[in-house]
């Protein structure tokens, strides 16, 4: 049976058709080795750093971060503040959204914005058709970091995502100049994580690492955890340019006078920079048909990014700078 | 759904990649997008077959040189089961990697080329993945194109590899074998009308059947305390949870549980896992424990069973797998990471070193160097709390810290 995820909320808590109930007896646990495994990362990381924050941008993956993290200190409330680094470039869905699930959880909100970044002259932004403020980011993050101390900062980045991010290890030491050096990886030996750090170092931890895109869909889907309505199927105005399909309504994204509009129903796959995501043509308008859809999907969820396309080695090139 | 991680083991060019390439292709778990990205670079090479090493090196150094540097993971899905595989490069000098992927895996792919049969970096291989304990090691004996599909070609490795498995120290260890070609596709995901006289199953058909447990399976149960919740809030007024992951065993509601290192003891009162409390917590489940008195417990207490304690020791010998540039030199310090402690430690002796063919022990120069595995007598300046790594995985792994440069330097496992 489909639910419509309008009415749900991220307090929603463990569904009762979850939990079998023998008799006379409390239920007996059924979880996953994925999130155990994630829930473990993230009590590491309340106990080996001093100042961790959660990098949340809004998409699928940070909320999913959110719910583990919730899971790992409950009933306690979730023990560092969440941080979005704002390109200015969000949809409006996902910044309402942001702002009620902080106020849901109770919990510290930092929001950095690039266009404050921009405006210092630290950066320039990008001019031309592809123009993106997606690598503009890193320095508005890097900033935050320093300007706060954070030691640890979590991530919804996955292996499965892009092949750089594939040699990414749990725990990724970066040096004062917020760059990962690839070579030179900590080992990282059964589940123990080393998270010993020179002061100015900071580490970035990925607790969904392992986890595929359709895992986290599935995790989206069990545990009922809402999400922005642009992921699911919606009327929208677009144009098509190199087999991508862009959003014609957002200003921010740049339309050549022969790139005719037309409405389709579409949705989103992944919630970067307007700029630089674009949409699939899709009429999967409940969780489960999403789910259904990405598991017969033929493309690959980055193949809707067009900062990956810039070349073979785009992503590693980011991520040596500074980038997540 | 079951995760199954798998380490793969093979020497240069032996087809490492384009065998884990053949099991995406054959499994549709490379995306149009992503083929379209191989046939692109594949072309620029000026290659006349598909590269799938392509989709596997992630790293600009790798594709240049056309070798795996570093562990990747690499996910593929069949309707049966979720699989993540670790690609370690096989060069001599990369034991290092070898021994991390296999460290998180619950199976092993050791890939052997036809011609050559058994090589000495099989015997790194196949001592690798039984000092690590790894349960279901399949060998897999690739361009059996390149022999004619010859049943004595595999039957004769087929031996040679049973004749190094007369040393195995895991009597337990499951070892299978499959003759493939990962180029052709014989026997990968597909079974081939190319070697009728090959009856088993093929390397995906072996891989579903294979059960996906917990890789610290076995073994007593031990729950490490990673941190202690303490709410504060009005409802929670007075809860004190102890959460951590079970390792080994599982705990149930009533167990009367010691903690260590205080000896104190309890019972357990709830076990939680978020916002539900159950009556038995499985191993490899993240919980939050509660016992029934009001005892002080902080991060590196263990709790277990009251009649199943570990040894408690200042001192304890391993086999270690050095991994830092550093040579390693008795009488230096380290931090010993084992279970939810850090612990300052002393080397005090370096007594073997494995030969460099992984054929036997031979007498320590004083020096344990990058990729080498000796055996070391450890001094620690308070005690630990641990099993043989034999009895228990996850209690008897430990890593060492370097107290200056903070590196990972090596792993060891506890004699």
């Amino acid at each position: 049976m489909d639910y419509i995820p309008k009415k749900m909320s991220v307090n929603t808590l463990t569904p009762e058709w979850e939990t079998e109930t023998r008799q006379d007896a409390l239920p007996i646990l059924r979880t996953n080795a994925l999130e155990n495994e994630a829930i473990y990362i993230m009590r590491e990381v309340a106990s080996q750093f001093e100042k961790p924050v959660l990098l949340f941008s809004g998409g699928k993956d940070s909320i999913t971060l959110v719910r583990l993290a919730q899971k790992a200190f409950y009933p306690a409330k979730i023990p560092f503040p969440l941080m979005h680094i704002d390109t200015g470039h969000n949809f409006p869905e996902t910044m309402a959204f942001r702002d009620k699930l902080v106020e849901e959880l109770g919990v510290e909100l930092i929001v950095r914005k690039v266009q404050d970044s921009i405006d210092q002259g630290k950066v320039v932004e990008e001019t031309g058709k592809y123009a993106s403020r997606n690598s503009l980011q890193t320095t508005t993050l890097l900033d935050a970091i320093e300007e706060f101390k954070f030691d640890a900062c979590i991530g919804g980045a996955r292996r499965d995502e892009e092949k750089a991010r594939a040699k990414e290890r749990i725990f990724s030491v970066r040096d004062d100049f917020g760059q990962w050096d690839e070579k030179n990886q900590r080992p990282e030996l059964f589940d123990m994580l080393n998270g010993n750090i020179e002061i100015g170092q900071n580490v970035r931890v990925f607790p969904i690492s392992n986890w595929t895109e359709l895992d986290v869909w599935s995790y989206i889907q069990k545990e009922r955890i809402e999400i922005p309505s642009i992921y699911f199927a919606h009327p929208r105005n677009i144009f098509v340019r190199d087999g991508l399909i862009w959003s014609a309504a957002d200003a921010v994204v740049f339309r050549a006078e022969d790139e005719p509009v037309e409405e389709r129903m579409v949705r989103f796959r992944t919630v970067g920079d307007m700029s630089c995501t674009a949409a699939v043509l899709s009429y999967a308008d409940t969780i489960d048909k999403v789910v259904a859809e990405i598991r017969a999907s033929k493309i690959s969820e980055r193949g809707a990014r067009i900062d990956d396309k810039r070349s073979e080695a785009a992503m590693e090139k980011r991520k040596q700078q500074g980038y997540f | 759904m079951e995760v199954l991680k798998i380490a793969t083991a093979g020497s240069v060019d032996d087809g490492k990649s384009t065998l884990i390439g053949r099991l995406l292709y054959d499994t549709k778990s490379l995306t149009d997008d992503k083929l379209e990205a191989i046939k692109k670079s594949s072309e620029q090479r000026g290659y006349d077959y598909l590269d799938f090493s392509l989709a596997t090196d992630g790293l600009v150094a790798e594709r240049e040189q056309g070798i795996t540097i570093d562990v990747a993971h690499i996910y593929f899905s069949t309707p049966n089961k979720s699989y993540i595989i670790a690609d370690t490069p096989g060069h001599v000098e990369y034991t290092r990697n070898m021994v991390t992927g296999a460290s998180t895996s619950q199976a092993a792919i050791i890939l052997i080329d036809a011609r050559k049969g058994v090589i000495e970096q099989t015997y790194r291989h196949f001592f690798i993945n039984n000092l690590l304990r790894i349960k279901n090691v399949i060998v897999a004996v690739n361009k059996m194109d390149l022999v004619d599909y010859s049943e004595a070609a595999f039957e004769a490795i087929k031996r040679d590899f049973e004749a190094l498995n007369l040393k195995s120290t895991y009597a337990e260890q499951r070892v299978s074998y499959i003759p493939v070609s990962a180029l052709n596709g014989d026997n990968v995901a597909a079974k081939t009308d190319a070697m009728p006289w090959y009856n088993g199953d093929t390397l995906l058909e072996h891989l579903e059947h294979l059960e996906a447990a917990d890789v610290y399976e076995g073994g007593q149960v031990r729950f490490p305390i990673q941190t202690v919740i303490r709410p504060k809030t009005e409802e929670y007024h007075d809860f004190r949870g102890y959460a951590g992951k079970v390792y080994g065993g599982s705990l149930q509601v009533g167990d009367s549980v010691t903690v260590l290192p205080s000896l104190t003891q309890s019972r357990i009162k709830e076990i939680y896992f978020f916002d539900q409390t159950y009556q038995e917590a499985v191993a490899g489940s993240s919980v939050n424990i509660t016992l029934e008195d009001d005892i002080n417990i902080a991060r590196g207490d263990m709790l277990v069973k009251t009649d199943e304690l570990p040894k408690i020791e200042k001192e304890i010998r391993a086999t270690v797998c050095w991994m830092d540039n550093k040579q390693l030199q008795p009488g230096t310090k380290y931090i010993v990471q084992h279970s939810t402690n850090k612990v300052l430690s002393k080397i005090d002796t370096i007594e073997s070193v494995m030969t460099t063919d992984f054929s036997g022990q031979i007498e320590a120069n004083g020096k344990l160097a990058l990729n080498e595995i000796g055996e070391v007598r450890i001094k620690l300046s308070k005690p630990i709390y641990y099993d043989a790594y034999k009895d228990n995985k996850y209690n008897g792994a430990f890593i060492l810290l370097d107290a200056h440069t903070n590196a990972t330097a090596a792993v060891g496992f506890i004699n």
